[in-house]
């Protein structure tokens, strides 16, 4: 094989948890500076602001604490993203808050990841921000668990703390029971143990540095590629095109959600039920044969169907996929107590930050799949009027089995 | 077989038009911030990839400092007219000559001047959404920032207080005189531009070649010897040979001493280096919120 051959570089999207001060922006310091991606400038302004307030001493953190507020502060208010490779992938990290308040923007980074590590202060144990943040990572269907037990040398490396903590989580993961693999890494985020390079004082510990493991796990299966979906994001109609070629051409453009499409086949577009096929997958680089999720297509279909984008004004705005409609909240089921992850039946409202069951009524029929079939078909927001502030973000339930396509049938 | 798998280019690009078609769809008046860089040429190529056949629904909008480079101007000219898109220029010197934009006494730089200039220039052709191609690898702030990033009636970031952006939903609703900032780029590196640049086989102004030019020294920095930039006679000019990394300002903007001369080249040096893009502008360097307080006021 030729030595510039090679697997085409994925991309794996993590984000970091974990209560206040359990070092997650140390921890992405950390590994930004061993895997050799911070920047010498990066780095000199590090230096810069360690001899303004640090007394000599970097602070890792500083670097995705890009806000001068965080900076004041200490904390991290709002998710920052950072971008870094090694030979076998490429990252995007998202690294998250941990108070409380900064729940939404936790969830904001934490809603397309592959993987989430929650980081543990090893002192500390498992306290109730580990809980949430890992029921929320399993809420929203993150695929990969890690629980860095971080700030071992603070513990003098106790084998036996670790297990404690292990065994404290794996108690309670069971009822949460969504994530394909789930590992357990005792770290020094501030000492770069077990960060990139595997550490000496953990003779004990056999498995793969966090590094070894993020550019390892197998990412392929996260998508959906099992029934297809194609919310329609924009009709795709030339006027006055350059080319009269292209003057009665009739395109639905949007993400694929779901699933394979090919030239050719029989699909059904909801709500209206109605029926044609795919004439062409129509792209900028030519029209393939096929099309997978999470790809960006144009699709033309045999019959000229009326199809549109969704939209409607007044209530409350839900937005699903590519339609935002009016909806009321008819029910709120219950509330779930993240101490206990026991639902408290019929609470009075959810507040900032609650997780509970509702009950919905939408203006238009939503095509959706349940959220663990389809993240992308079974999750929705809702938009306060007026202010257009996102005050919810939801996942659905299964659809009930009132409608089911008689046969092999694929909705658009 | 076929592998259903997209490696990062593709999904880069996935995401990029997804968020290209969200802005056609929800927004009535978007426009395309277009200055001829790297950044925003990956940009329209992306929007002829979310629109094609049709046109690209959405004008391109530059703000002409005045000290562009006369390269970046050419091609932000002649790009516009090939692909047939209506292009809207504003300059800062009519919006100071307005009153618009008020230079400080003694203030060179038109940088913060580019403020008030790109939000009359909103409020003129009524725009409620401009697209840009800023990454949020670029800077510290910008990496907290949202693909939708909302911007009040005054076109000011309230980073404390984002929408949350959960999934591929994007809360698009603004009430009239706000607007949204929106950044299809978010996720992209530098090498990422470069090896679409690559793959996609996107020419680019001549400035990012090596080139040799005057240069002179000043914070550090090589600044190109023009008009715009009054030599003292304790500066020393040197020709070198130089490209550009990022562009800015003429008269801020530092050239970087290279022999790349081709995609290939450019690719190989940006995997190596060992500084940011933007250490290179002298724009950023002034404290370490520079870029959020600029952002606060309306900066792109």
């Amino acid at each position: 094989m030729p030595a510039h051959a090679h697997h085409p570089v994925e991309i794996l999207r993590f984000n970091t948890c974990g209560s206040v001060d359990d070092g997650k922006s140390t921890l992405i310091g950390r590994l930004l500076y061993d895997s050799k991606n911070l920047m010498e400038d990066q780095l000199e302004a590090l230096e810069r602001s360690a001899d303004i307030t640090g007394g000599g001493a970097i602070n890792l953190a500083n670097l995705t604490d890009g806000l001068r507020a965080e900076r004041e502060q200490g904390i991290t208010i709002d998710v920052a993203y950072r971008y870094f490779a090694t030979p076998r992938r490429k990252f995007i990290v998202a690294d998250t808050p941990g108070h409380v308040q900064y729940t939404r923007n936790m969830v904001t980074g934490a809603s397309s990841a592959n993987l989430s590590i929650v980081l543990v202060d090893a002192r500390n144990g498992v306290i109730e921000q580990s809980r949430r943040h890992t029921y929320l990572a399993a809420l929203l269907g993150i695929p990969h668990l890690v629980i860095a037990v971080n700030k071992m040398d603070l513990v003098e490396w106790s084998e036996e703390r670790f297990l404690e903590i292990r065994d404290e989580i794996e108690d309670f993961l069971p009822r949460l029971d969504v994530f394909k693999d789930v590992k357990f890494i005792p770290i020094s985020a501030l000492n770069g143990d077990n960060v990139v390079e595997r550490s000496k004082h953990t003779p004990w510990y056999e498995g793969p540095t966090l590094l070894g493991h993020l550019e390892t796990v197998h990412i392929a299966s996260d998508w959906n590629l099992s029934a297809f979906r194609l919310p329609v994001q924009w009709v795709n109609r030339p006027n006055n095109p350059r080319d009269p070629a292209w003057h009665d051409f009739r395109g639905l453009s949007g993400q694929i959600a779901g699933g394979i499409v090919k030239v050719g086949q029989k699909v059904m577009v909801l709500p209206s039920g109605m029926k044609s096929s795919v004439k062409e997958i129509w792209t900028y680089d030519g029209s393939p044969h096929e099309a997978f999720c999470p790809q960006s297509v144009t699709l033309v279909l045999e019959h000229d169907l009326d199809i549109s984008r969704g939209d409607t004004i007044v209530g409350h705005f839900l937005k699903h996929t590519t339609q935002t409609v009016q909806a009321i909240v008819t029910d709120i089921e219950n509330r779930i107590n993240i101490a206990t992850f026991d639902p408290e039946p019929e609470p009075d409202e959810l507040a900032v930050n609650d997780i509970g069951e509702i009950r919905l009524r939408s203006s238009r029929p939503l095509i959706f799949d349940g959220y663990a079939a389809n993240r992308l078909t079974g999750s929705f927001i809702l938009i306060e009027q007026g202010t257009n502030f996102t005050v919810a973000a939801g996942m659905l339930n299964p659809p009930t089995e009132l409608v089911k396509p008689e046969y092999n049938d694929f909705a658009i | 077989m076929s592998s259903y798998h997209l490696d990062h280019l593709q999904y880069l690009e996935t995401e990029a038009i997804h968020v290209l078609r969200e802005v056609a769809a929800e927004f009535e008046r978007p426009a395309l911030l277009f200055s001829g860089g790297k950044d925003s040429i990956c940009l329209l190529r992306l929007a002829e990839k979310a629109f094609r056949p049709s046109e690209i629904p959405m004008p391109l909008l530059n703000v002409d400092t005045g000290h562009h480079f006369p390269e970046l101007n050419q091609f932000r000219d002649r790009r516009a007219w090939q692909l047939g898109a209506k292009l809207v220029v504003r300059k800062v010197e009519d919006a100071i000559a307005k009153g618009i934009a008020v230079p400080t006494p003694g203030e060179v730089s038109r940088n913060r001047l580019q403020i008030p200039t790109l939000l009359a220039a909103m409020e003129e052709f009524r725009f409620d959404c401009a697209i840009g191609g800023a990454r949020r690898d670029e800077e510290k702030s910008r990496a907290k920032e949202r693909f939708f990033s909302f911007r009040d009636g005054f076109g000011q970031w309230d980073p404390k207080n984002q929408r949350p952006e959960i999934w591929n939903l994007y809360n698009g609703r603004v009430n009239p005189g706000e607007h949204m900032r929106v950044f299809p780029l978010s996720n992209w590196t530098e090498l990422d531009i470069w090896e679409y640049v690559k793959r996609e086989k996107l020419e680019v102004p001549s400035i990012y070649f090596s080139h040799t030019r005057k240069c002179v020294r000043r914070n550090g920095q090589w600044l190109p010897v023009t008009d715009l930039l009054p030599l003292k006679p304790s500066d020393q000019v040197k020709e070198l040979v130089v490209r550009v990394r990022t562009i800015g300002d003429i008269i801020s903007t530092g050239m970087v001493e290279s022999r790349a001369d081709s995609v290939d080249d450019i690719i190989a040096e940006v995997a190596a280096a060992r500084v940011t893009e933007r250490g290179s502008r002298a724009d950023d360097k002034a404290s370490e919120a520079a870029m959020e307080d600029r952002k606060k006021a309306g900066y792109f």
